[in-house]
């Protein structure tokens, strides 16, 4: 055990660490805008834009995240898209986790009571009073733990990024690696900086749970 | 009696896929009328209701409110969807009550009463909060301003429901079977409410299975079967005079019932 090769490459895990949670942040907020404005299209009663959104959502769960990145990043020149690494990999992960936050807000309509709906439509609200006022309340004590996982999955998948020479954890490590040999404190520095961020994010959807349920417990 | 009838229904058809629940029903409310709706479960006392706000379409005929026709409009001979917007601004003036309260469990009492207020309305929100505690003071409920829906019984959520109606100041109130969830010595708090606004005045159209309520506070009873009107008048030309099978048949179903 070599701990002194953390003196010298602190610099680069922090920076590593910093564009995991820069990809991570950007890519979730990315996934679940694309994803909520998926679930609200569907919602639309128009049988082809139903059709292809689903067809997408089944294609982009259907393929592994591996694939999909490599396709953005390496196939998008070919339609002209050319993005810089670290660009595709935001866009790839928010693609990526949309299809799942659709579902999940999907079941989140769902799960909102008719009747609440209707009371406000009673009263003369409009759709998107009711939107905001009366279903996402509703929804997210359902959803947010489905969220949180959601969360939880693609701050893992930031992983994949460094395939692309993302110069996020993983690409900082191989090269600390590689040019140390010190293969074991840096997979150790690696998993404990990952499961910061995950801890974090748990209890940050233990917060959100709280707080979307603090009517129930108000006395 | 005069002017413009608060609702007209006229002709009104209504099916669910291949089960027409409404045959033709004509129903003209007159302001400040009490018109409870009885009849046997499945008979459409509820889909009828849900029409006159648009809650549920209704295929043919017509329903207007204060002379307008809800839900569409039609233009030449063509029937169109009403917008949206020209809809909500119609069912800012229809209260509607429901069997099961339908609060909203995230805001408090006070809230759910001053929430229409401020985004429909557009009041600023310490006139909204005032109109509301105004209006929970009504219902008798203003020590529970800040209470939530579940820490309340069913008949004061149904009350707190009947202010978040009033606070908007409907020119009409549509009751949906207001008092058949809550346990029976709840149901006189809320009938008491109903009560009191009928005595100021108010267009009331009640669903309801309370024949007492219907006797001494309906002007008239309409009674539904199989989607039809089958009696209409007062309340003793429908439940003491008429002479209509179905009706005398209701009635004895429900004396054989209450009676120990």
């Amino acid at each position: 055990m070599d701990f002194s090769v953390y003196l010298q490459y602190w610099p680069k895990l922090l920076s590593g660490f910093g564009e995991t949670l820069l990809c991570w942040f950007a890519g979730a907020a990315f996934g679940i805008a694309l994803g909520f404005a998926i679930a609200l299209l569907r919602r639309l009663n128009i049988k082809p834009l139903q059709w292809l959104l689903r067809a997408i959502i089944e294609v982009v769960r259907g393929t592994p995240f591996l694939i999909q990145l490599y396709l953005l990043y390496d196939g998008g020149p070919a339609i002209g898209l050319k993005l810089q690494a670290t660009q595709a990999g935001i866009v790839a992960l928010g693609i990526y986790g949309s299809a799942y936050f659709a579902e999940i807000f999907r079941a989140g309509f769902a799960a909102v009571p008719v009747g609440q709906v209707e009371a406000a439509q009673s009263l003369g609200m409009s759709s998107s009073t009711i939107l905001l006022r009366v279903r996402l309340p509703a929804m997210l004590v359902a959803i947010v733990p489905a969220l949180t996982n959601m969360l939880i999955i693609l701050s893992k998948e930031t992983v994949v990024l460094s395939v692309i020479t993302v110069p996020e954890l993983m690409y900082q490590m191989q090269s600390m690696a590689a040019e140390t040999f010190a293969a074991f404190e840096t997979i150790l520095a690696m998993a404990l900086l990952y499961w910061l961020m995950v801890e974090a994010a748990s209890r940050l959807g233990r917060a959100a749970e709280w707080r979307v349920t603090a009517y129930m417990r108000a006395a | 009696m005069s002017g413009t009838p608060a609702v007209e229904m006229r002709d009104v058809h209504k099916r669910f896929g291949k089960l027409e629940v409404l045959h033709g029903v004509g129903l003209t409310v007159h302001r400040s009328d009490v018109v409870c709706l009885i009849g046997p479960s499945g008979s459409g006392k509820s889909t009828l209701l849900r029409c006159i706000n648009f809650m549920e379409s209704y295929d043919s005929g017509e329903v207007r409110i204060d002379g307008r026709l809800i839900g569409y409009r039609d233009e030449a001979g063509r029937r169109r969807p009403m917008p949206g917007r020209d809809l909500q601004k119609m069912r800012e003036s229809i209260g509607m009550v429901f069997q099961h309260f339908n609060l909203w469990p995230h805001m408090t009492a006070l809230g759910n009463v001053a929430e229409a207020l401020v985004r429909v309305r557009k009041l600023p929100q310490a006139e909204a909060t005032g109109r509301a505690r105004a209006m929970l003071a009504r219902v008798g409920l203003s020590d529970k301003e800040t209470t939530y829906p579940a820490r309340l019984s069913g008949g004061q959520q149904q009350r707190v429901a009947i202010a978040r109606s009033l606070a908007m100041e409907p020119k009409l109130m549509l009751f949906d079977e207001p008092t058949s969830a809550l346990d029976p010595e709840l149901v006189g708090e809320v009938l008491q409410v109903m009560r009191s606004l009928a005595a100021e005045g108010m267009t009331m159209i009640v669903v309801t299975h309370e024949m007492g309520f219907a006797v001494s506070v309906a002007t008239r009873i309409a009674f539904l079967d199989r989607g039809r009107i089958a009696a209409d008048g007062t309340p003793r030309a429908v439940l003491h005079e008429s002479e209509e099978p179905r009706v005398r048949q209701f009635l004895q179903t429900y004396h054989e019932r209450n009676s120990f």
